[in-house]
């Protein structure tokens, strides 16, 4: 009875997983060739990540004011995605041919050998908006990050951020501190404040790359700015004894509690606030804190007490304090199947209209230039435009240029490696594994 | 009343089942549900395990390749591990717990148990990633000190940083589970333990059999069927463990507490493997089936007895 009731099913089992095999080899080669002369589609579609409200807001205005007219030829609207789930997403989409016209986009996935970078699904900004003459609203440095960051300029600097430490001056003034300009002064000020009862950095230790980004500037100070270039061209490996050195920089700040009591569960949100509380002296992070550092509700310490240094120099290194670090935010790019004349226009309206929009109304310096006059800057915000202005070369962060793999084991590792757990030579093997891994 | 009618509802079921036809068309609509959801995804996921790449780059076909990468990968084996590990600390602790109070409840607390009951298995309800974020809180330091090293500095202890070593977060990650879930073992046992007869258990005691031979000798061979179901319930769910640690400590500290399921996901979804991804997933359905065979087949001869 068992064995004649069971047949008919493992029979029909069987034909359904031939079905489903053969089904599953036929779906594989999916997807429609790129490049070429775009074709406007219906609406101008923008994907974003919800952690950046910022972008969707400030294009919606755009669209209302200084890009009206576009926005009548091609309506904006707007699709949201997680940043977590952008790379699977974005995937799916491109594989269905089903892509917005604009959309963000994973770091690796826009290089030249990425999967959409390799099959030209993503378009050079800078041919269209040379074109469309305004390619010199693009701030050179902003470009030459994000050409630095994904190997072409397929990305628009809605964002462009420099990254160093920003200082509490009341409690350096306090302490008699000037601004360090080594390595080592650095952790004699940070040793002073600790003595004095303070907590030296605020790190969110949980994100990661709070702490990893601290090793990579030593790394870049020490052995120069081309530093993760040559690991990524295997001209070095990082268990040379440089790089190993950041890790142990890293290592034994933690270990000298410069970091506070349990960095490594702290969440950014909480490091910011410990920073504009007046808890904590310093803390390594981007310029877009200064929306924080604006917001009087948040900021305890006063806008006027708050400092902003480059990350200092390693005596004896190869790199110096004024290669700032600089990001231009995730990559968002443009389909070129959808780059028909419409889109085009659209893209030279933001490249225009963005950098001042976005300064005036939220305060966000992008690598756009700002065109027409901002009114009501505050003060810090236009001190770091000041910098910002005068910056000749920049550094990537730490992990800009790993491939998606090591750059997740590079900030899951760090809590190993400032709990003593992992020896600074271990992390960076098992990193640089990692890295020949994915060659 | 209800005996009288038995015998013909008896024959009017033997009619139906003995029907090959009304199985198949009582079973169809679920089965074809079952094979959609189920064995489908299963078989298309055997079907990629041979390939390599995503829907975007293209999947070329290499054979067994993935499944020999596998088992010289470091961080799948690691994973490998967590997964069994997990899957038999939480096992053994959750069902034991689930045991100790179903017994609780039948033979100590009997009528009056309805609250406890209630109770314990309230925390079942509440989704993983808020029981995660919870218990985050309870063993926080630094700034966001939480109530665990509040008790360990009142006794003159350190405070304890729990997450920042991997034997710290799988404490704090089966004390979880154990948590949200032995409620839920414990009721399925406790309905197993009601279905022991009474006066079977009342004959013991007039035997002589009292407290813990009692249960030894009776309670626990006629309970055994449940018990069982209730190991293979947990092994299945503990084996597949992804939400509480990824809310709790993301895997964490390094990858050290990633499990399979937590593996297969990055691969997969961060990094754009599809093929390896679902190798991995196919390495944990196997382990699935290994694992509830294995704990058939030790004890099926008992339970049959």
């Amino acid at each position: 009875m068992t064995t004649r009731r069971t047949r008919p099913f493992a029979v029909a089992s069987t034909a359904l997983v031939a079905i489903a095999l053969t089904a599953g080899c036929a779906g594989g080669g999916g997807g429609q060739a790129g490049g070429g002369a775009g074709s406007d589609p219906d609406t101008f579609t923008v994907l974003t990540p919800n952690e950046n409200e910022t972008l969707e807001a400030q294009l919606t205005a755009l669209s209302e004011n200084q890009c009206k007219a576009e926005n009548e030829a091609l309506p904006l609207e707007h699709q949201k995605v997680a940043q977590a789930d952008v790379v699977q997403k974005v995937t799916l989409l491109a594989s269905q041919g089903a892509l917005p016209a604009h959309f963000v986009a994973g770091t690796d996935m826009v290089r030249p050998d990425g999967d959409l970078g390799a099959s030209d699904r993503v378009l050079d900004y800078e041919e269209l908006l040379t074109e469309a003459g305004v390619w010199d609203d693009v701030l050179p440095a902003a470009a030459s990050t994000v050409e630095g960051a994904y190997g072409q300029m397929v990305s628009l600097p809605y964002q462009y951020n420099l990254e160093g430490i920003w200082y509490n001056t009341a409690i350096f003034d306090e302490l008699g501190l000037e601004e360090p300009q080594t390595f080592d002064e650095l952790l004699a000020a940070a040793g002073e404040v600790k003595d004095a009862g303070y907590q030296p950095f605020a790190q969110a230790g949980a994100a990661g790359w709070p702490l990893t980004r601290l090793m990579g500037m030593y790394i870049f100070r020490e052995v120069g700015p081309d530093a993760m270039e040559k690991i990524r061209d295997g001209e070095a490996e990082l268990t040379d004894e440089p790089y190993v050195a950041g890790a142990t920089a890293l290592a034994d700040m933690a270990a000298d509690g410069l970091f506070g009591d349990g960095f490594n569960s702290l969440e950014p949100d909480a490091a910011t606030a410990a920073f504009l509380s007046g808890r904590a002296a310093m803390t390594y992070d981007g310029t877009w804190l200064l929306g924080n550092i604006n917001d009087p509700a948040q900021n305890e310490i006063g806008a006027e007490n708050v400092g902003f240094m480059p990350f200092p120099a390693v005596e004896g290194g190869a790199g110096t304090a004024d290669q700032w670090a600089a990001n231009a935010g995730a990559a968002m790019a443009l389909d070129p199947a959808q780059a028909g004349p419409k889109v085009k226009d659209w893209i030279a309206c933001i490249a225009e209209n963005y950098g001042q929009q976005a300064l005036q109304d939220a305060g966000v310096l992008s690598g756009f230039k700002v065109n027409g006059e901002v009114t009501d800057v505050p003060e810090t915000t236009a001190a770091v435009q000041e910098k910002l202005e005068g910056v000749d070369e920049t550094v990537l962060w730490f992990e800009a240029l790993l491939d998606a793999k090591s750059n997740s084991l590079a900030s899951t590792n760090v809590s190993l490696l400032t709990t003593g757990q992992m020896t600074p030579e271990q992390y960076m093997t098992e990193l640089q594994a990692s890295v020949d891994a994915a060659r | 009343m209800p005996r009288a009618d038995a015998p013909a509802r008896r024959t009017a079921a033997s009619r139906v089942f003995g029907d090959r036809t009304a199985i198949l068309f009582l079973l169809l609509p679920t089965l074809l549900v079952y094979v959609a959801l189920k064995v489908v995804p299963v078989a298309w996921s055997l079907g990629l395990s041979l390939f390599e790449g995503n829907a975007l780059r293209g999947m070329e076909f290499v054979g067994l390749d993935n499944f020999a990468t596998f088992f010289t990968d470091d961080a799948a084996l690691h994973a490998l591990v967590i997964s069994v590990v997990f899957a038999v600390v939480a096992t053994v602790c959750q069902v034991t717990l689930g045991y100790l109070l179903a017994l609780l409840y039948v033979f100590v607390l009997r009528r009056g148990s309805a609250f406890v009951r209630t109770a314990v298995f309230f925390p079942m309800v509440l989704p993983t990633v808020a029981v995660a974020l919870l218990f985050r809180s309870l063993v926080g330091v630094g700034d966001n000190q939480g109530p665990v090293n509040d008790v360990i500095n009142l006794f003159g202890g350190e405070s304890v940083e729990f997450l920042v070593s991997t034997a710290g977060t799988m404490a704090v990650a089966v004390a979880m589970t154990l948590w949200s879930s032995m409620g839920f073992y414990a009721v399925l046992m406790y309905t197993g333990l009601l279905d022991i007869p009474e006066e079977v258990i009342e004959s013991a005691r007039l035997d002589g059999a009292s407290g813990f031979r009692l249960v030894r000798h009776i309670v626990v061979p006629l309970s055994l069927p449940i018990l069982l179901s209730s190991v293979i319930f947990s092994l299945n769910a503990t084996l597949k463990v992804f939400d509480s640690l990824l809310a709790l400590n993301n895997g964490g500290p390094g990858t050290s507490t990633a499990p399979l399921t937590l593996y297969m996901y990055r691969t997969a979804f961060e990094y754009a493997e599809y093929g390896y991804g679902s190798t991995i997933a196919v390495v944990l359905t196997l382990l699935c089936l290994v694992f509830t065979l294995a704990v058939f087949r030790s004890s099926s001869k008992r339970v049959e007895d």
